[in-house]
């Protein structure tokens, strides 16, 4: 087998405030292959924005990377001159965020914030700009491109801004694209199209992709393989099918349980009891542990990540698999 | 679902919401020397008329700037409609004259957000205990043990009311936001978005609540969202709206299991669907276009551009609600024969 594209292996950021240490992400090590798509899946507070924020190194005090590495194609990034991940950020390695009004910059043309994302990597006349620019919109599905250029964030629509968001993260054709939640403050019209498109670019370029969502429909719409994260840690690993199918730790298994869709109309749901934990007072052992219907006296101590060939899990009772 | 006779327990009859631009000063100066001043109104909510059964859940599912919260906040009797007018038990939710006000309190709402419609200075038990005080459900001597009943109820301790919302977790907030709402003793409870800003695990917890909720309190619903999965799971009918109006209604298994507007057809293809079986996990296919601007609504069919199905008809004529199955309708030239 040859090499990963990334390589990420124990990585911890952890934010140091007044009085606790927040263990964001503890310990996460997964593999992405060039072309993959990955679907990273969590709950809010279980470290998934993180361990995305701190491939690109985008960690700002008082959060830090204390300890793991991040390597890709065998160089590692943790610990590397900020002018260095600066050059490679957007080039290499390219981040599409959540809300696209934030990310774009208000008081520019959209051809003008486009030529700063290629200036950023290499130098280019006015017009060469706007002629990649023009082609990048074409690419992502917006209608009439060269048209828009000089349009101003803000006369777009929210799915036409996400679109303009994943143009620039495509401009230099990175080999990885992280992209936090893209679609969730979208309709769903607008998301089944970005869907659509975002699944056809990376085949075509043969981008990798890290979908982070919490919407595990969503995730598998799209992702070959799915990382399901809870408090800071990778609990369930492997092929899509094959972890909702049949799910080895109890949390997957309760999340997909959860689903309206998977009760009848008008039937309790089966839920989840308790509330996520907070990251200031984790319980010892297994983070699931309070709110797991198959806790016991040995889940007082941290479960170790079981893996069988592409499956992977981190619990002392793991469900059934049952067949794949 | 009651299908008695009588006057419908909600009514909501013809009912528009358009909302004027702002005019700059300047404009406004304009317009009153006589010039011509752009005031195209957004359409928000057109001509929509529907009922609810005492005791009935209906949803009201579409894309955002379809109009379902603007209807939303006109049966709770939040907004006052532009034209038209909604009912309980026959009395107006809303004053009628210049300064309308709402002027019952069996219809309560609860939001989307638990952070904003909860005042964070102040204490939950305070928070809780203002309305139904001021409105003599409960004498302000009983006013916290009242307040303890409701949190009860819906599942936090009682020691939540001596503490502030920032205390609280989103789900926990919503819970109080609920109990908010129900200490009011409501017949009707309009829910915008209720669980649409929580994590899955406690969306589900939510949920069940409103469903136990309902049936020990026999509550009316009104429950809008955009998530498909959760209306169909608490809704006995579902009112699609596209672009200000309603498309289609019907019961929830008719929608769900046999959508008859091209548009509900499409909303519900387009969002991933976690399948059981088969090597594709989940399926979903994109509706073409986007949705046109309520400032410029096209003429005929609001749905004609992205429509499959779309007839040279449909582009100038306005389609009407008619029924297509049993309590279903919709407003569909291409269902009719022409």
């Amino acid at each position: 087998m040859s090499a990963p594209l990334l390589a990420v292996r124990d990585l911890a950021t952890h934010f140091f405030a007044r009085n606790a240490v927040l263990k964001a992400v503890d310990g996460v090590s997964f593999t992405l292959d060039a072309g993959e798509i990955l679907g990273l899946v969590g709950e809010s507070g279980s470290g998934k924005s993180v361990t995305g924020y701190s491939l690109l190194g985008l960690i700002d005090p008082p959060g830090r990377i204390v300890a793991g590495s991040v390597k890709l194609q065998g160089r590692e990034l943790v610990g590397l001159p900020t002018a260095e991940l600066r050059a490679l950020r957007g080039r290499r390695l390219a981040m599409v965020f959540q809300d696209p009004m934030t990310t774009l910059n208000p008081v520019l043309t959209i051809a003008a914030q486009i030529r700063l994302a290629i200036a950023a990597h290499e130098r280019v006349s006015a017009r060469a700009g706007r002629a990649r620019a023009a082609e990048v919109l074409t690419r992502v599905g917006i209608p009439d491109a060269a048209r828009r250029l000089d349009a101003y964030p803000h006369q777009f629509s929210g799915g036409m801004r996400q679109r303009v968001a994943i143009a620039v993260a495509l401009l230099n054709r990175p080999d990885v694209i992280i992209a936090d939640e893209p679609t969730t403050a979208l309709d769903v019209s607008i998301q089944a199209q970005i869907l659509t498109e975002m699944k056809a670019l990376v085949s075509e370029l043969g981008t990798a992709l890290i979908w982070i969502s919490h919407d595990l429909a969503v995730v598998s719409a799209l992702a070959s393989r799915i990382l399901v994260m809870y408090a800071g840690r990778i609990v369930e690993q492997g092929p899509t099918a094959s972890v909702l199918r049949a799910p080895r730790h109890p949390y997957t298994s309760g999340l997909l349980d959860s689903l309206p869709a998977r009760a009848e109309p008008g039937a309790m749901l089966r839920q989840i009891p308790g509330l996520p934990p907070t990251l200031a007072a984790l319980p010892p052992g297994c983070a699931f542990q309070p709110r797991c219907p198959r806790a016991d006296s040995l889940c007082g101590m941290a479960p170790q990540v079981t893996l069988t060939g592409v499956r992977g899990w981190r619990c002392h009772h793991p469900l059934d698999g049952g067949p794949p | 679902m009651t299908g008695a006779a009588g006057p419908p327990f909600i009514a909501v009859t013809s009912v528009s919401k358009h909302f004027d631009p702002q005019l700059s000063l300047g404009e406004r100066i304009a317009g009153a020397l006589g010039g011509a001043v752009e005031t195209r109104a957004v359409r928000a909510v057109q001509d929509v008329s529907l009922q609810l059964a005492r005791g009935e859940v209906l949803g009201l599912v579409g894309e955002s700037g379809c109009g379902k919260s603007t209807l939303g906040r006109m049966i709770a009797g939040i907004l006052p409609p532009t034209t038209g007018s909604v009912t309980i038990d026959g009395a107006p939710v809303m004053s009628g004259g210049r300064h309308p006000r709402k002027r019952t309190t069996r219809v309560q709402m609860i939001f989307q957000d638990p952070y904003a419609s909860l005042d964070p200075r102040m204490r939950i038990g305070d928070a809780l205990a203002e309305g139904p005080v001021a409105h003599r459900l409960s004498a302000r001597a009983d006013a916290a043990a009242y307040v303890a009943a409701w949190l009860r109820k819906v599942g936090l301790d009682p020691d939540a009311a001596q503490r502030y919302p920032h205390q609280f977790s989103g789900g926990q907030r919503q819970r109080i936001a609920i109990a908010r709402a129900l200490a009011m003793r409501p017949d009707v409870l309009v829910c915008d978005e209720p669980v649409a800003s929580l994590d899955v695990s406690i969306q589900a917890q939510v949920l069940n609540l409103f469903l136990e909720l309902r049936r020990a309190l026999s509550l009316t619903m009104v429950f809008i969202s955009h998530h498909l999965g959760v209306v169909r799971h608490v809704s006995d009918r579902v009112a699609i709206m596209y672009l200000g109006g309603i498309v289609e209604i019907g019961p929830a298994a008719s929608i769900y299991d046999d959508p008859q507007h091209p548009y509900t057809r499409a909303l519900l293809a387009s969002v991933p669907q976690l399948a059981l079986q088969g090597d594709v996990v989940a399926t979903f296919t994109p509706i073409a276009g986007e949705l046109p601007s309520p400032l410029a609504p096209p003429p005929g069919c609001p749905f004609h551009q992205r429509c499959p199905l779309a007839e040279p008809r449909c582009r100038d004529q306005v389609p009407e609600m008619r029924p297509v199955g049993p309590q279903h309708a919709a407003a569909c030239h291409v269902l009719q024969p022409g």
